[in-house]
């Protein structure tokens, strides 16, 4: 693919059904991969998976959004959009994962966190926080690789990893371009538009620091679903093997959160204008402060 | 009694802005958003902007909240001058974003939709951290961002305990998976707070929804929310254009969220600063070791001297 193709053009291809998903990753890149199910607190999400297996040599632990490839199979996965029950999954998981000090490897995939009735009642919000702050201390390498969909939060739960790579035609936004474009544009239509000023693409996050690596689609992935599924697996063990290398060094792991740290705490575009702001703050200061409601 | 009685009270409607809380009238009288009941406006404030009548808790800006809840004199603002620097170039349909930026710290008064620093809440000392829902929506950039990890860490090096009171309608999508970060961010902040073991109390008020929700809000060591706030993930009219599905009276209230064990407790906002005091004195022995007079006396002898 050329590097100016038209975010929307992205998007349509991320979205793909017949792209390849994380279950067929999974199956190809690690061995005697064992599914583990269920969140012990409600039930088994099927819009994400998780296993334990064996990836060039050394056990590691897995976790996925699975979107189907046909409406049956989306309605089955609810088009990939977990539930808490699977965040919390996820979060079983990667307790699990440093419980035995196996490396840790997600497959981002997702339009959204499932935004029904159902899933505020027990706790989206939370289900997913509590993801983050597992995952910003998790004694344990992890990798993390944007296959397709990266929408918003609910992509960002099981993506804040020591690298977060991903494929030349996969996005990732903190909203599709539908939503912001109905938002900003009021109008759905002017989605491609909306998704060129997101800076969606790999490229682009790539040229913000926000993702360690592209992994080339010299065929669209839905084309040549061996290669990729290969290419990524390359990329993978290359990252994993430069963390692990921290890791294993004597007090490697602090190290290790040390980087991570600093890695999601150093993204951001702002500047500091103390300087030209002269104006003080009118609170605290008695008899300055008045009701907005009159002059606003 | 029947409305038609009551004098219609005669005032500009473009003078005033609906979103920003109840609508004054003539500066005298306040109509509740909710009970559209009149109050006099010096009891309305008194009351801390909430209806003596119905009870509805409204809107407050970031520095109203720090002065109904930090002892007076006491805040200390930090990193005002954070701003962001707009990565994206962006523009929407001819809206460009550092434009908007512009005219809403204007409106808002506040150069970003987070206001950090630390101050005294009955005494008691705590890093402090408030947003600003009129500036676009207290949504979250990377000044936030930027803003609540300073916050955060600085909380870690002076050894206070962190007190987030927020609202906000989530992500900001001029900065997209700028904004999406800052979520990672935050929270990473917080789980150094925790290794510290500092305590985290988030106070939820109205509305508080998407990006914040599912990071640093929710993350807390004690969720406090204010009566009848509406917090969640996705917003009722997402929820129900996209699942089709009726929603239950209440749902997403504070009242719903303490139900369904997502908080520890509902506090009247007169209630708030007596709630966090109590509780910041408790964590004390967690962070300044068992019985350690010192943090209450000097808190309140230093007040003392401030009022």
């Amino acid at each position: 693919m050329s590097t100016t193709t038209p975010a929307w053009e992205r998007v349509q291809l991320a979205r793909k059904a017949d792209r390849p998903h994380s279950l067929d990753y999974v199956n190809a890149l690690i061995n005697g991969f064992v599914e583990l199910h269920g969140d012990r607190r409600h039930s088994d999400d099927p819009a994400m998976i998780a296993g334990i297996g064996a990836f060039n040599g050394r056990t590691v632990m897995a976790i996925g959004h699975q979107k189907g490839s046909n409406t049956r199979e989306n309605l089955d996965r609810n088009f990939g959009m977990p539930n808490p029950d699977g965040y919390r999954k996820a979060l079983r998981i990667f307790r699990h994962a440093e419980k035995f000090g196996f490396p840790l490897i997600c497959f981002i995939d997702t339009p959204a966190a499932d935004p029904g009735l159902g899933s505020e009642e027990r706790g989206q919000a939370t289900a997913i926080a509590e993801n983050l702050l597992a995952l910003a201390s998790l004694r344990v390498p992890s990798v993390g690789v944007v296959i397709g969909e990266g929408g918003s939060g609910g992509a960002l739960a099981i993506s804040v990893t020591d690298r977060l790579l991903m494929l030349e035609n996969a996005v990732y936004a903190v909203a599709s371009p539908e939503a912001c474009a109905a938002i900003l544009w009021k109008d759905s239509n002017a989605a491609p538009q909306a998704a060129e000023a997101l800076k969606l693409t790999a490229q682009d996050l790539k040229r913000f620091g926000i993702i360690d690596e592209i992994v080339p689609e010299p065929e669209p992935a839905h084309d040549a679903s061996d290669a990729t599924i290969q290419r990524t697996g390359e990329a993978i063990e290359r990252h994993l093997g430069e963390i692990e290398a921290i890791a294993d060094r004597p007090a490697g792991i602090d190290r290790l959160l040390e980087l991570r740290y600093e890695k999601y705490r150093g993204i951001g575009a702002w500047v500091d204008e103390q300087e030209e702001l002269i104006g003080e703050l009118p609170v605290g200061v008695p008899g300055t402060s008045t009701p907005e409601s009159t002059s606003d | 009694m029947p409305d038609f009685f009551r004098r219609k009270p005669t005032f500009n409607r473009e003078d005033v802005s609906a979103e920003d809380g109840p609508v004054v009238p003539d500066g005298l009288w306040v109509k509740c958003q909710k009970c559209k009941d009149l109050v006099y406006s010096k009891d309305f404030e008194r009351w801390f902007r909430v209806c003596p009548k119905c009870d509805f808790h409204a809107r407050l800006s970031a520095s109203q909240r720090i002065e109904y809840v930090l002892d007076s004199g006491s805040f200390e603002e930090w990193d005002r001058g954070i701003v962001t620097s707009d990565p994206l170039e962006f523009s929407a349909n001819g809206d460009v974003y550092r434009e908007k930026v512009k005219s809403t710290t204007r409106k808002a008064g506040q150069p970003e939709a987070l206001v950090t620093g630390r101050g005294r809440i009955r005494g008691y000392d705590a890093a402090v951290a408030v947003t600003e829902f009129r500036f676009l929506g207290a949504s979250m950039g990377s000044a936030f961002g930027e803003k609540f990890a300073r916050v955060v860490e600085r909380a870690v090096d002076q050894r206070l305990p962190f007190i987030s009171i927020s609202n906000s309608g989530g992500a900001r999508m001029h900065e997209s998976t700028f904004s999406l970060m800052q979520m990672a961010k935050t929270t990473a902040a917080l789980s150094r707070l925790g290794e510290h073991k500092l305590p985290h109390i988030s106070v939820l008020t109205d509305p508080c929804y998407g990006g914040v929700t599912a990071s640093y809000a929710m993350v807390a060591d004690v969720i406090i929310a204010e009566p009848g706030a509406m917090v969640g993930f996705a917003g009722p009219r997402v929820i129900e254009q996209i699942t089709r599905q009726k929603l239950p009276d209440g749902f997403q209230t504070a009242e719903f969220l303490l139900e369904h064990g997502m908080i520890d407790m509902i506090s009247r906002r007169s209630e708030l600063p007596g709630t966090l005091s109590l509780l910041l004195l408790h964590y004390a022995d967690a962070f300044l070791g068992r019985h350690q007079p010192g943090y209450a006396m000097s808190g309140q002898s230093r007040n003392g001297e401030a009022r």
